[in-house]
């Protein structure tokens, strides 16, 4: 069952559309981030499903029930800001009970349940602070307990770990997982982060210009994806363009095999390959396995650790990209010349 | 250098504090004119009790402080909320239109609103300060509370109704809360515009019910007495009082808002 539903939703301010007729089906107690750059949309659609923007044609439903003209506070859901917009004058326990104290739920029973969500957002021993007495990632918990403590329809989270510096976002990626599997929580969180929406999400929407560019789940999104911008937005990737010919693409003088379905001979498209999907071997050393191949000169080499990032210039001064797993020491300097092999399993033909 | 500089502050700030400071202590001093050593007395402000006078105008300059102060407050507030919240065509214009009265002489402000005033009927006495004093401290109320207002993020009150507020309580909840810093003491600072008022009250004060400064001003024409030190002191010391209370208010305003 779906537990949020949009279907035709726009939305445009004076001349821009920022959503332009989006449709998209959240699942029960899943996670789902929808994934875009800044005027993606991705931020509106959140506050349409929240109610603090009404779009100008399309209807949302939660749990089946039509709530395009309902106001925010009927809905039963719970939010949390990048700015985190706890109330200063209140103390941590004030805020996590103010939602509860909204739906009749007071005292002892109030403070009861608010206690047990500071537990699961492991943060107690607190209750008596106020907001600005806690660092920036006590703060977030607080946030976050007081959005799920009322068991809300849908969980949104706009950006929630962009104010924290990097080691304390990682660790919060953790809990923010943990913390959702264990309630179950239809979950909605917009980032304009690849690695978070990968790491965090059972499933992924790509939004580009107000639209939806694909959606599905991060591997599949990975492997295969649609379109250049999915390609390069998630993960990155080497294009390559060429013209179909007999069922396979003709790059310059290079043909390169694909396994998904081409369109007719004559038709120009691009191919995305991984780079950490190319292997990279010295000119002499192996032959085709029947796979895709390219000559490349090594270009430049940055060492990071756990990979080698090589930039080679290809055919026809392409410029590709490869990453090399540090295992065995191999490593080609600059100037090298190489070959490149990859499977036509890895090559993906895109839509544009 | 350091020495030159903490000097030099010192000679600022005495000559801030000195005329006032020698007319506290001579408030204090038994010899009327003057004279040194200081002979300690409280004589004067026990004279000061028995001046009806100037008890009389000192009550109303309370009277007509409160007033404005409650006045001002609410309906300066209730302006920022709509500037501050608001969207709509010519708010920038109604944004400027409150500024440039700060800037108008007292003066002037007095005598136009002696001329409307008499012209429209509503004619000289305390109400009439009243409204003059109001309009003398809703630019300033204004201000304030839109400052506080601008600091305040706005996804409080969507924090606040996500969780199940109805506008009016995340109103009431929420940002009220937050701004009371920022009215208090914009009430405190529309209370001491209008106790410190001299040049608009003189000129919409009927004859006999006055306020202190105007008050203060006659008794000086008629003949300088130590009384008026006395009673002087003691306005000095409620307005220092509500400016430092003023300026605490809004500087623990601003540290909470940096700590955010």
């Amino acid at each position: 069952m779906s537990a949020v539903d949009i279907a035709g939703v726009a939305k445009t301010y004076g001349p821009v559309a920022v959503l332009d007729h989006v449709s998209i089906d959240f699942e029960a107690g899943r996670f789902t981030s929808l994934l875009g750059p800044s005027g993606s949309g991705k931020t509106t659609l959140l506050r349409i499903v929240a109610g603090f923007v009404i779009p100008d044609l399309g209807t949302v439903r939660i749990r089946g029930e039509d709530v395009t003209a309902m106001p925010v506070w009927k809905r039963d859901i719970g939010i949390v800001f990048q700015s985190y917009a706890l109330f200063p004058h209140m103390s941590v326990m004030g805020n996590v009970v103010f939602g509860l104290n909204r739906r009749g739920i007071r005292g002892a029973e109030a403070r009861r349940r608010a206690a047990e969500a500071l537990e699961t957002v492991r943060l107690t021993g607190f209750d008596d602070r106020r907001p600005k007495q806690l660092s920036g990632g006590q703060q977030q918990r607080v946030a976050l307990a007081r959005a799920i403590v009322t068991r809300p329809k849908v969980l949104l989270l706009d950006e929630p770990l962009s104010a924290l510096d990097r080691r304390l976002r990682q660790e919060m990626q953790v809990e923010l997982l943990r913390i959702q599997r264990e309630s179950g929580l239809t979950t909605i969180f917009v980032t304009h982060d690849q690695e978070e929406a990968l790491t965090l999400s059972d499933r992924i929407a790509i939004l580009d210009k107000g639209r939806i560019i694909q959606q599905g789940e991060p591997s599949a999104i990975y492997e295969r994806p649609r379109t250049r911008f999915a390609a390069s937005f998630l993960g990155d990737a080497n294009f390559l363009s060429g013209t179909v010919v007999r069922g396979a693409v003709r790059v310059g003088n290079v043909t390169v095999r694909c396994d998904g379905a081409l369109p007719a001979d004559g038709t120009t498209v691009t191919l995305a390959v991984r780079p950490e999907r190319m292997a990279m071997v010295a000119l002499g050393d192996g032959h085709g396995d029947g796979g895709n191949a390219v000559m490349g000169v090594v270009h430049t080499v940055t060492y990071a650790g756990a990979v080698t990032t090589y930039r080679l210039d290809g055919p026809g001064g392409l410029a590709l990209r490869v990453f090399v797993q540090n295992r065995d020491g191999t490593r080609f300097a600059p100037g090298s010349e190489v070959r490149l092999q990859w499977s036509p399993a890895d090559t993906v033909c895109l839509e544009d | 250098m350091r020495t030159l500089g903490i000097g030099w502050l010192m000679v600022v700030v005495g000559f801030l504090y000195l005329p006032i400071s020698v007319m506290m202590l001579m408030s204090f001093n038994a010899s009327p004119f003057y004279t040194l050593p200081i002979e300690w007395t409280g004589h004067w402000f026990a004279q000061l009790a028995q001046n009806e006078r100037l008890l009389d105008a000192g009550r109303n300059s309370l009277l007509v402080a409160t007033v404005t102060a409650v006045i001002a407050t609410i309906c300066g507030t209730t302006a920022a909320l709509v500037l501050g919240r608001g969207t709509f065509r010519g708010k920038r214009l109604f944004q400027i239109l409150l500024l440039p009265p700060m800037a108008i002489p007292w003066l002037i402000i007095g005598t136009a609103m002696l001329v409307f005033f008499h012209w429209s009927g509503i004619g000289r006495g305390l109400h009439a300060m009243i409204l003059g004093h109001v309009a003398l401290s809703l630019p300033y109320v204004v201000l304030v509370v839109g400052t506080g207002i601008q600091t305040l993020k706005p996804e409080l009150e969507e924090a606040a109704m996500s969780l199940g507020s109805t506008p009016a309580h995340a109103f009431f909840a929420v940002t009220l809360p937050g701004l009371m810093q920022s009215i208090i003491a914009a009430g405190l600072f529309a209370f001491a515009v209008s106790l410190d008022q001299f040049v608009v009250s003189y000129f919409l004060a009927k004859p006999g019910v006055t306020t202190l400064p105007v008050e203060i001003y006659s008794s000086i024409r008629k003949g300088f007495t130590p009384e008026i030190n006395a009673i002087s002191t003691l306005l000095l010391g409620v307005s220092m009082v509500l400016v430092l209370a003023f300026a605490w208010l809004s500087n623990l305003g601003s540290a909470a808002h940096e700590r955010r």
